[in-house]
């Protein structure tokens, strides 16, 4: 007990960052499998911070109602700057929804009153339970498991497959993905308004570019075919620092080229249901040979098996 | 069933369409033929909503569908497949179909995130179904593999199950049997047959001569943007007007009117 006690109070922060990250990182999971790369999520999570701050601190709102607020504001952002920038795709959504960022960031620097400015906001009530983590990280996931079961995650698979496809199929393109946008918000936004009230205080700079790629790299990372993909992915890329805590400086570059490594060798991320089943197919000889290599390793294999995916 | 009158569509300056008007009958078999460029896929994407005429009107069952949206349209009961074939590679051939049954799997929010009987169902009447219409078109016996693993033919046949998932009373085929083998070609035409034989109208562009004068009761012939020629297959095989645009017109042969 007493060496778990003690690990919890040196690393209660980072897994709780690890929850924060698994949420993110689901947030553009979801626009992910509408086939949408949008990359405002970072600034969708700035909206809910600073949303779910200024309610505990100026407003007295007891924590609950912060963190319905941090859902809620990002989430109408999303529903109003959707309509335009929805129906461009490729890097031009990409573009548009990184430019939205920079607004938000410029906007939330400049509007000193309200938000502090480049100051940030200090002195965030420590509100965030990490049962909180915990009970958001399992809602969400349960969330979007249902929810990929129904029509509307069929909806989403079919539209980032061929949207045209699916819009003769009778799925109303422009209703959906403005419902991953919107959704994927609201979830960036509560990660926003936890995490502030886990660390006393946001600044504007913490909500910008290298935010946005961070996100976008967890969620490759682990791979978009499903729900573990993300979450494997923010918990890599939240550790990954603190493992390599020598090489700090390089941490923006690591990231880098772990994504390019990534993309070359494993384009479908690191959890790849479909590779698992290859190499079950392939384990009676495996284990002919060995017979410890009945489970999957949990580090990415030699890059050749990785491409024996179906063409 | 389907009527189209006085179909204009302009491509800039580029007159690709001009005054299409035919009716395809409710309950019928109808074929739109013409050389390559005439513009018969334009007239598909028109129907379905992918694009918007200059002129004229397109009804479907007494209800004009100018102006709506893809999605509605196919909701009104028109399915269509693809001549560059577009299914969902990624997909099984089961999701595929039920993907065509999305408009018609109706639960609310609480149904699916708490897995309620009502959900379990739908889902289960919607398994069913999607395997009903895949052994329709004989592909039921893998309906777990993923569709990119499928044959050219096998593709074009698992977009048939799935354009029939929409429950569609009127099924649009763009050249059905292109690049396939003359037993697939065989194989689907039979197929084809039955579908109709169930009460679904089918209309399709095709260019295989044999297919089109094997299956369909009526025809309409498209040259240059314009309906040239319509009637029953043996009335199409005659009319000089067709076997001009399909094979030339003999310059030495006095010239008849009408050649653009």
């Amino acid at each position: 007990m007493m060496t778990f006690e003690n690990f919890w109070q040196i690393y209660s922060n980072l897994v709780l960052t690890v929850g924060v990250n698994a949420l993110l990182a689901l947030s553009i999971w979801l626009t992910l499998s509408c086939g949408l790369l949008a990359m405002a999520n970072a600034a969708f999570m700035g909206i809910g911070a600073y949303t779910a701050s200024l309610l505990t601190m100026n407003v007295g709102a007891p924590f609950p109602v912060a963190l319905a607020g941090g859902i809620a504001a990002p989430t109408l952002v999303a529903l109003l700057i959707g309509g335009p920038t929805l129906r461009l795709s490729g890097v031009y959504l990409a573009m548009a929804t990184l430019g939205f960022g920079e607004v938000v960031r410029v906007l939330i620097l400049n509007a000193e009153s309200l938000t502090g400015g480049a100051l940030g906001l200090n002195g965030i009530p420590q509100l965030t339970q990490w049962w909180h983590v915990l009970v958001a990280v399992i809602v969400v996931l349960l969330l979007l498991w249902r929810l990929r079961r129904s029509r509307i995650g069929r909806a989403f698979e079919a539209i980032r497959e061929d949207t045209v496809a699916a819009s003769l199929m009778g799925i109303g393109a422009m209703a959906h993905k403005m419902l991953a946008f919107a959704l994927g918000a609201g979830i960036a936004g509560l990660a926003g308004a936890l995490n502030a009230h886990l660390t006393f205080f946001i600044g504007p700079s913490e909500f910008g570019f290298d935010r946005g790629v961070d996100i976008l790299t967890m969620t490759i990372l682990g791979g978009t075919g499903g729900l573990t993909g993300p979450v494997l992915g923010a918990l890599i890329i939240t550790l990954l620092p603190e493992l390599l805590r020598s090489f700090k400086d390089f941490r923006t570059l690591l990231n880098g080229a772990i994504l390019v490594l990534i993309v070359l060798f494993l384009p479908k991320g690191l959890w790849d249901p479909q590779r698992f089943k290859g190499w079950f197919a392939r384990a009676p000889r495996a284990g002919a040979r060995s017979p410890r290599a009945g489970s999957p390793p949990p580090l990415p294999p030699a890059p050749q098996p990785a491409s024996g995916g179906p063409r | 069933m389907l009527k189209l009158s006085h179909v204009s569509k302009h491509f800039g300056g580029l007159a690709v369409l001009q005054d299409v008007s035919f009716e395809v009958p409710a309950g019928s078999v109808f074929g739109l033929i013409g050389p390559n460029g005439a513009g018969k896929t334009t007239v598909f994407n028109l129907i379905t909503g992918l694009l918007a005429p200059t002129g004229g009107e397109i009804a479907l069952a007494g209800k004009s569908l100018l102006g709506m949206a893809p999605h509605r349209i196919t909701r009104l009961g028109l399915g269509r497949t693809f001549q560059n074939i577009r299914i969902f590679k990624e997909m099984s051939l089961l999701d595929n179909v039920i993907v065509g049954m999305h408009a018609h799997l109706d639960y609310g929010l609480p149904a699916w995130l708490l897995s309620l009987p009502g959900f379990r169902a739908q889902e289960r009447r919607a398994r069913d179904r999607a395997t009903e219409l895949l052994s329709w078109v004989g592909l039921d016996s893998n309906a777990a593999d993923l569709a990119d693993n499928l044959s050219y033919g096998d593709q074009r046949k698992l977009e048939l199950a799935r354009a029939l998932a929409t429950e569609p009373k009127l099924l649009l085929l763009d050249e059905p049997v292109a690049g396939m083998n003359a037993s697939e070609k065989v194989e689907l035409l039979t197929q084809v047959r039955t579908i109709a034989q169930r009460g679904y109208t089918i209309f399709m562009i095709e260019h295989d001569m044999r297919f089109v004068m094997g299956l369909c009761e009526q025809i309409a012939v498209l040259n240059f943007g314009r309906v040239i020629a319509q009637g029953t297959p043996d009335q199409i095989r005659c009319d000089p007007q067709v076997i001009e645009a399909y094979l030339g017109r003999d310059d030495d042969a006095p010239a008849h009117e009408g050649a653009p």
